[in-house]
């Protein structure tokens, strides 16, 4: 029996399947969501803990589906002597992890809403954001 | 009708009774007390703008080494720098990328370090790789160098960037069905996001829109030392947005080309900055000080958020294709609240341009003003009328001379 937490991606071609019935129903696994932002042909991402024994041939399933898989054992921080408060990440995390204080309009990091979906690495001019293991 | 001028504020500044806000202060004592009494309290504006500004890079004269060199081909931590100069002059830019980058081979490319990297660390105080070849001469018979400086050791390192400041900018949009990667940052598809880059209400040239007082000579706050305006910014175009009715809305796209001893600057005012999928550049602090020399200087210093406006443009289709057209008009303060509606859509907002540090930066010129260690400079001439004449002009494919 496997136990994980493991970090789901979607894109926009693949959100719109029912990706979640099949690892339950085909691969009898049990799922449960612990934060989910998925939205019809949008690209999404969905952080679980899934359980069972075949958990492995769920996995493989997942990746022919394009779903990038992520082990939940990664923490994303916010180098706040690196971070300028441009704003850049702001519009580009799907939680509102990352948004801005107004009036102030300085960004603010809210660690319980991340994903961990590291759009963020990508999107910072500064490479502010960090993956940390 | 003229409140004061140079001479007098100068001597003020000197005597510790200059009157200075920065423009957000100012915007506050302007509603409370009416412009006329506003004007005759206020002696200097600040301004201040922190983001990302491509047409930066610095020259440097490292001291010629023994035997002499005449430095033909020059790499400063592995990115080139131009070395059509004199022996051991060089000129690096702030978006030259190192040869074996990546780039844009695995889409979307990373981008990790570039010309505006190499001058953080150098403001930083960090020692940097610089490699050198040449064919040898008579005088100059060395070939090859490899060695380390650091911005103390060597002779003269000039910050001097062709086109900063941007007046105003665009707010970009993606309208197409996939995510693209942009100098405006990640713009998501069918208008997932819009992205903007300007302090707006307190950013430098939206406040002297008709360059009544900023020009060649200008003293600036630049990189965390004080700087000049050099001359007028490459794509210097300081027209007017109008809509389709030709109402106006404000301030268009005047640039300024600027100049400091980059020895003097800071790695928190020159930071330098990658966009996923576009390239490597320099984030700039700049901040103009505003001399109020009469009422209507003051009225422009003071406009709000709410009074200036930006295009917003499609990044996906009508502005890589070079069309003018845009998707309409939007004021800075609507774009500030986080979201707008486009197209009868919800479009959230995102600034690429630091509103905080803005405000540090004008609130550390008006506490230079103030100490008496920064002074105002009159321009030789200023950058309004008579540069604007000139229009735009686009590069047209030729196959013959």
């Amino acid at each position: 029996m496997t136990r994980r937490k493991i970090v789901l991606r979607f894109d926009a071609a693949n959100v719109d399947e029912p990706i979640i019935y099949r690892l339950a129903r085909d691969y009898d696994l049990v799922f449960n969501i612990l934060k989910a932002n998925v939205s019809s042909q949008m690209e999404g991402s969905l952080v679980m803990e899934l359980t069972g024994e075949r958990y492995q041939e769920g996995l493989a399933y997942l990746k022919e589906q394009g779903v990038d898989v992520q082990p939940l054992n990664q923490e994303v921080v916010q180098n706040q002597e690196r971070c300028t408060s441009c704003g850049a990440c702001t519009a580009i995390c799907p939680t509102g992890a990352l948004h801005l204080a107004r009036p102030a309009m300085q960004v603010e990091f809210d660690r319980d809403e991340c994903v961990l979906c590291q759009l963020c690495v990508a999107a910072c001019p500064v490479k502010a954001m960090e993956v940390h293991f | 009708m003229t409140v004061r001028t140079y001479g007098e504020i100068n001597a003020r500044i000197r005597s510790g009774k200059v009157v200075v806000l920065t423009a957000e202060e100012a915007i506050e004592l302007v509603a409370a007390k009416g412009l006329a009494k506003a004007a005759a309290e206020v002696d200097v504006v600040t301004t201040g703008t922190f983001g990302p500004m491509c047409s930066s890079g610095a020259y440097f004269n490292f001291g010629h080494s023994r035997p002499r060199m005449r430095m033909q081909k020059v790499w400063l931590n592995g990115v080139p720098a131009y070395a059509g100069l004199a022996a051991v002059d060089a000129y690096l830019g702030a978006t030259e990328l190192p040869e074996d980058d990546p780039c844009n081979s695995k889409y979307p490319g990373e981008f990790k370090y570039g010309g505006g990297h190499v001058i953080e660390e150098l403001v930083a105080g960090r020692r940097v790789h610089l490699e050198a070849e040449s064919y040898g001469t008579d005088c100059y018979p060395r070939k090859k160098l490899d060695t380390w400086f650091s911005l103390a050791e060597i002779n003269e390192a000039v910050l001097f960037n062709p086109r900063n400041a941007y007046q105003n900018y665009n707010c970009a949009v993606n309208q197409s069905d996939r995510t693209i990667y942009t100098y405006m940052g990640v713009l998501k598809p069918r208008l997932g996001n819009a992205h903007y880059s300007t302090s707006g209400q307190l950013s430098p040239l939206l406040k002297d829109p008709s360059f009544r007082t900023i020009g060649m000579g200008t003293r600036i706050f630049l990189g965390g030392g004080t700087g000049y305006v050099a001359w007028q910014g490459t794509q210097h175009f300081p027209g007017v947005h109008r809509d389709a009715e030709g109402r106006e809305f404000g301030p268009a796209g005047g640039t300024l080309a600027v100049i400091g001893d980059l020895k003097q600057m800071s790695p928190r005012w020159l930071m330098g900055s990658s966009f996923t999928g576009y390239g490597a550049t320099l984030t700039v602090g700049l901040g103009i000080p505003i001399p109020v020399l009469d009422e209507e200087i003051l009225r422009a210093a003071t406009a709000t958020d709410a009074d200036l406006f930006a295009q917003i443009v499609d990044y996906s289709d009508a502005y890589p294709d070079r069309r003018p057209e845009n998707l309409g008009l939007v004021s800075y303060a609507e774009l500030k609240t986080g979201k707008i509606t486009l197209l009868e859509r919800q479009v959230p907002t995102a600034p690429v341009s630091s509103y905080p540090r803005a405000r540090e930066i004008a609130a550390i010129l008006k506490e230079w003003i103030q100490k008496g260690d920064f002074t105002l400079t009159e321009p030789a001439f200023t950058l309004g009328a008579a540069v604007q004449a000139a229009p735009a002009r686009s590069l047209e494919d030729r196959s013959k001379e």
